[in-house]
């Protein structure tokens, strides 16, 4: 970063002169620091789930900086939160490796059970919570000790995984049964279980965790909860021009600062939704790479990269302009995609 | 080759949930009866069809649903009877209705309308995973028949879709003399038609030789008389003579229909829209690849498993007018949601274009528009349709 700063302009510059300033000084610089850290230069980290890699993106030159080998057909990512370490669901592996990210060597692996596919990391920073998907199982890891704490009977193929920020509720969405579990993370143990439409595929708990959101493929909807009283509260559903209905599939999603609208990944249909998180109304569709699947935003949010499965791409969209701004190509059918801010 | 003979059993398999997650509240008895047929031998054993073809879907359809019901408090079972050569399959029929008004069956047309006209059948869900016959979606259909195996004619059309996409017009076509052969080959020239495509030549598979030894020097003979054509299409589909023409013919051309690039409605190279995932579950459990007929039992198992689901209901008018409405939809694994023509029954389903090796494409092909849906390019259409049973 020190050596770059003569390149930076405007903004950037005066915010990485302030970071390079305060970087080494105690408390009240780096409390300065942590509220502008989101600001700082970082990396997505993308795996290619059928190149068995993951490929380094630099959110500041949107360029391939890196790629490191990782066991068979990498899905589901997640950085601990202090950036130090890097879950990767090895599915084919069957197994939950953790990856130094600054060498790119695997520590260790999780056991994980049969076909890990997404996973949450819990808000104590210890638990992995994972969908099994081929045993209709989540899988409750201690990311520490490396042991199983429990094994929680779900659905037909479990797949998405999101966590409530207070961590006392973990979800897990099963495909082919075409339900939300609700897990209580004291007890393990599941106290409702919600219909959605077909194939739900990715969960997430939305403004401070009173809302929880699930998207289902094929039903081509996102149907919004309650969190409190696990009630249906809306359901959100998509029209793309000229794209089939049957087509349009949503699938991963993320939310932008303070949590206002959210960026749907809409599949085969190429599209990426922005949807107000308050209306529950889509404001906009956004024509990104081949069979777009799960997203990441940089450090700001100002950013977002998506990646494309069929076209092995990554699709950079300027956020506030909702354009997309550049294709990055990477590994043979990119999946998941996880932020770190450049340490 | 074949099929063994076995006594007419009836085995019920109710696997249940654990107890401690819901009581089960309701529960749906589903019958599955296997008619045994007379399979003529074919020139190679390379590929024997398996014994528990079929059944093998509906249990993995069952071991589904009994998954999500346990979390709704629904249960199910399935009683599986097998009929041997030269029993009444009708009795068995019967007997089976007493029970259930929950069918799926493998057995060839002519049965299945029988059975379906059963003054017990009346008000009954009966699901035909097995007969392709295009007569069974058209003039000889049922109200109480649904149909998961997609018509010859959907299959047909798919092929026909990949030929225009590739500018293949002149076809020549080699047609076996089976029942199934004349009827897939019946289709195949309605879906040309259809497409407009031409059908230059076509020939009679008559010789009794075993291929094995001499298909080398009897094949490019044979279909040297053809003269130019874009693709050699086979009507074999009992797998008899097919495998012997590929690599044989006298011009070399792509060789499709029920060998080389075949339409079908399953198979073990789809691994695409969480395919894989039905694969692995089925192969753990059966030690074997998933066919067609199974994936077509395991649809049917799960369509019902899916109605059951979402009504909260278990009679059978509920159920059907469940089915046919625009509210149902089954994630069938082949990336758009599977629903029924509320015209004859049919599940409105992609087909695979593939080869043993890998999937070519998915019909409908890109470019192939419908004003409704476009999987409805595939098979009979509404107004092409005959069938009044559903009015």
């Amino acid at each position: 970063m020190t050596h770059g700063i003569l390149r930076l302009t405007g903004v950037r510059r005066l915010r990485d002169l302030l970071h390079h300033c305060f970087k080494n000084t105690p408390a009240g610089g780096a409390a300065l620091l942590l509220s502008l850290a989101p600001a700082q230069g970082g990396e997505i980290w993308v795996t290619n789930e059928k190149d068995d890699t993951i490929s380094v993106i630099s959110t500041d030159t949107l360029e391939v900086i890196q790629t490191y080998e990782t066991g068979e057909r990498p899905r589901g990512v997640t950085f601990s939160q202090d950036y130090s370490r890097l879950f990767i669901a090895a599915s084919d592996s069957n197994a939950v490796q953790v990856m130094d990210p600054d060498t790119g060597k695997i520590l260790n692996d999780l056991p994980s059970g049969e076909d890990p596919e997404q996973f949450v990391l819990h808000p104590d920073d210890v638990h992995l919570y994972i969908a099994n998907e081929d045993d209709a199982i989540t899988t409750v890891v201690d990311t520490i000790s490396r042991k199983v704490v429990a094994q929680i009977d779900v659905g037909v193929e479990p797949e998405g995984m999101a966590v409530s920020p207070d961590g006392k509720i973990a979800i897990t969405t099963s495909e082919t049964t075409n339900m939300a579990h609700w897990i209580d993370t004291e007890t393990q143990e599941l106290f409702a279980n919600s219909l959605v439409d077909s194939r739900p595929r990715h969960a997430e708990f939305v403004k401070d965790g009173t809302e929880m959101w699930v998207s289902s493929e094929i039903g081509g909807t996102l149907t919004i909860f309650d969190t409190a009283t696990q009630a249906e509260k809306a359901k959100i559903g998509f029209e793309v021009q000229g794209v089939h209905p049957d087509r349009v599939q949503p699938v991963g999603f993320e939310l932008t600062t303070g949590d206002t609208h959210a960026f749907v990944a809409l599949g085969p249909s190429n599209h990426v939704a922005v949807v107000n998180a308050e209306t529950y109304e889509v404001e906009d569709y956004i024509l990104v790479g081949r069979r777009v699947w799960h997203m990441a935003f940089n450090g700001d949010r100002s950013q977002l990269f998506t990646t494309n499965g069929v076209s092995g791409d990554v699709t950079v969209i300027d956020v506030a302009s909702r354009k997309p701004i550049k294709s990055i190509k990477v590994g043979r059918f990119p999946w998941g995609a996880a932020y770190r801010p450049t340490p | 080759m074949g099929v063994f003979s076995r006594s007419w059993v009836a085995v019920t398999v109710a696997l249940f949930a654990p107890a401690s997650i819901a009581q089960a509240e309701l529960s749906l008895h589903v019958g599955y009866l296997e008619v045994e047929q007379d399979l003529p031998p074919t020139l190679s054993n390379l590929d024997p069809v398996p014994e528990d073809n079929g059944i093998a879907g509906a249990l993995t359809g069952l071991q589904d649903n009994l998954t999500t019901g346990k979390f709704l408090g629904h249960s199910y079972e399935m009683t599986h009877v097998t009929v041997p050569l030269g029993d009444d399959p009708l009795a068995a029929a019967t007997a089976l209705l007493s029970q259930t008004p929950y069918l799926i069956i493998d057995a060839p047309a002519q049965t299945l309308v029988a059975l379906a006209d059963l003054p017990q059948a009346e008000g009954a869900l009966i699901f035909n995973a097995t007969a392709g016959d295009l007569d069974l979606r058209d003039t000889d259909c049922r109200a109480n028949l649904f149909h998961t195996l997609p018509s010859d004619a959907m299959r047909t059309d798919a092929l026909a879709q990949i030929f225009v996409q590739k500018r293949w017009r002149d076809l020549a076509m080699i047609t076996g003399t089976h029942p199934q052969d004349v009827s897939y080959a019946e289709a195949m020239r309605r879906s040309l038609t259809k497409f407009g495509l031409r059908l230059e030549a076509e020939k009679e598979w008559v010789f009794d030789a075993d291929m094995r030894r001499n298909a080398s020097q009897e094949v490019p003979l044979f279909t040297q008389e053809f003269g130019d054509y874009d693709a050699l299409i086979l009507a074999d589909e009992l797998h008899d003579f097919g495998r012997y023409v590929l690599y044989n013919t006298w011009a070399a051309r792509p060789v499709t229909g029920s060998e080389g690039l075949t339409a079908v409605t399953w198979s073990p190279v789809i691994e695409q829209w969480g395919a894989a995932q039905l694969q692995s579950r089925f192969e753990d459990a059966h030690d074997r690849d998933m066919t067609s007929q199974d994936y077509a039992a395991w649809a049917a198992m799960r369509t019902l498993g899916e109605a059951v689901t979402r009504t909260n209901a278990t009679d059978g008018e509920t159920l059907r007018r469940y089915i046919l409405s625009d509210a149902f939809e089954l994630a069938g694994f082949k990336g758009r949601p599977l629903t029924y023509r509320d015209w004859n029954g049919q599940l409105r389903q992609p087909i695979a274009l593939a080869h043993p090796r890998a999937l070519v494409a998915q019909a409908p092909l890109e470019g192939f528009l419908h004003q409704i849906n476009e999987l409805d390019s595939l098979g009979l259409d509404r107004p092409e349709s005959q069938c009044e049973a559903f009015q």
